[in-house]
């Protein structure tokens, strides 16, 4: 009896998850259409797209290269404790550049942003919506799809794929501390081993994922505060959702992208 | 100017409106008013493009707005000027900032004009020296205010109002009165008000519409409705827990 009880809610509970993704999916492929619209009508909001782009990158400066040189430093103690047992100590330079630039530094920098541009974009809007502001735009005759939420989307997409590079940089600086004054790897073998093992395409594949990253989490963050409804607390489970979903995205977007770029 | 037809709008089981249908005379000030929830603000929406009606129409100077693209809803627009319930004001800029924005979207002046036009309707609403604060930092009768301000800055021929009083004391409420009626020039600009204060609008409205159980049930001067037999109507005047309108 009690198993059938958990087997009916865990049908019913997966069941509501996925009608709800599948609303979310519908819903955001209509906001993305409108998105596309208005991107392209008159006026262009460059000074508002530049206003987020120091938001989105400028801002979150200081968090990215602190994450990338920890990141840097896990991965050249890591790398060296694997590869040391085959003898290949030196080459922790190598794997950590390709590590940095091929997923950590678009993944991290992605899932960082999220957390602190998404969340906020999503909350600032969905407030925005529920104070009747984005009413108020509406009614002086300005789209708000196209002041709130295109430069939003721009400028997430055109900054993230600055903030990975910065994020591998600062990984490669804290890898290079790391392997060089605490491993004490040779500076010459640190840096000859990333010449020869890394290609213009590993730095290319990360780019592009960054730019899709920056992309699709914009999108959600703007999309969820847009529709978010039931004041502050609709505004709190709209950000929750938000932040969740844009991660997932993320995640699921690069494995996608990998297979194809492998 | 203002002429809706046969309105209706369902969400769900509940039919919020039921065949709503009145005119606006232009130049007029026009309440509408009725029960909180009966679904005043909800038609104000319709009027300003922002709720689309399942039937019906709702022509501005002849205009069906009902099923037009946001483009063209926004050249109709540019004429609007709407005052919200709490003034919606954007709480990332100034109060000058505000007001100066459907300036800077709709016009090609200068800066310093924009700043001598914002400066004209802050003072218009008394509140010239308040410009460089916040919303947050302004009473909830100043936003309005400011709000009005942002709502005039244009020079909009048809004003909509959102329950402009709520909430305030009865001297700021009586100065939102004062307001409306001095910015109000008769024959030229139109005034919608949506409102339950009873009271403020019969004294300044040249008609009142009254919407109750998703239906206009009356419409006419203060005075006609002050000798409407309507017992619905009479009820709602006297604010009478007692009569044909129940208590929820």
């Amino acid at each position: 009896m009690r198993s059938d009880n958990f087997l009916e809610s865990s049908i019913k509970g997966i069941s509501e998850i996925t009608q709800d993704w599948l609303a979310d999916f519908g819903g955001i492929l209509m906001f993305l259409g409108s998105f596309i619209y208005w991107t392209f009508k008159r006026p262009y909001r460059i000074r508002e797209i530049f206003r987020q782009m120091d938001f989105v990158g400028v801002q979150s400066g200081m968090l990215i290269i602190m994450t990338g040189a920890f990141t840097g430093m896990v991965s050249a103690l890591q790398g060296y404790n694997g590869m040391s047992r085959y003898g290949a100590g030196s080459l922790v330079g190598a794997t950590t550049a390709l590590a940095l630039a091929r997923e950590l530094g678009p993944v991290l920098t992605g899932l960082m942003v999220v957390g602190r541009v998404g969340s906020a974009m999503t909350a600032e809007i969905g407030s925005m919506r529920n104070t009747q502001q984005i009413d108020a735009i509406s009614s002086m005759a300005v789209a708000p799809i196209q002041y709130l939420v295109s430069p939003r989307i721009i400028a997430t997409t055109l900054t993230l794929p600055f903030l990975s590079v910065v994020f591998g940089f600062s990984g490669m600086v804290g890898a290079y501390l790391i392997a060089t004054q605490y491993l004490h790897i040779d500076a010459g073998a640190f840096m000859s081993g990333i010449k020869d093992y890394m290609t213009p395409n590993d730095v290319t594949q990360g780019l592009i994922k960054a730019f899709v990253f920056g992309f699709l989490l914009s999108l959600v963050a703007c999309f969820k505060g847009y529709n978010a409804g039931g004041g502050a607390r609709g505004v709190g489970v709209a950000t929750t959702k938000s932040v969740v979903l844009s991660s997932v995205l993320i995640l699921f977007s690069d494995y996608v992208m990998t297979t194809i770029m492998f | 100017m203002i002429q809706v037809d046969n309105i209706q709008k369902r969400f769900a089981e509940q039919e919020v409106l039921r065949g709503v249908s009145f005119q606006v005379r232009q130049g007029s000030i026009t309440t509408l008013i009725g029960r909180s929830g009966a679904g005043k603000s909800l038609l104000l929406r319709h009027l300003i493009g922002l709720d689309q009606p399942d039937i019906g129409k709702i022509l501005i100077d002849g205009k069906d707005i009902v099923g037009m693209t946001t483009s063209e809803l926004n050249t109709i627009r540019r004429r609007f000027g709407v005052l919200f319930q709490d003034g919606a004001l954007f709480d990332s800029m100034s109060v000058r900032d505000n007001v100066a924005f459907p300036l800077k979207e709709h016009t090609k002046l200068s800066e310093n004009e924009i700043l001598d036009k914002v400066r004209q309707k802050l003072e218009l609403v008394g509140l010239l020296s308040h410009g460089g604060k916040y919303p947050s930092e302004l009473s909830g009768g100043m936003r309005k205010r400011v709000g009005l301000a942002r709502a005039l800055a244009l020079g909009p021929d048809l004003v909509f109002f959102d329950e402009p009083t709520s909430g305030l004391d009865p001297i700021t409420r009586g100065a939102i009165y004062r307001l409306i009626e001095n910015t109000h020039i008769d024959g030229e600009i139109t005034y919608f008000l949506v409102s339950h204060d009873i009271t403020g609008v019969m004294a300044i409205s040249d008609e009142v519409i009254m919407l109750h159980q998703g239906k206009i049930i009356a419409q006419g001067t203060p005075e006609d409705f002050r000798t409407n037999p309507d017992p619905v109507v009479q009820q709602f005047l006297l604010g009478s827990p007692d009569g044909p309108i129940a208590i929820d």
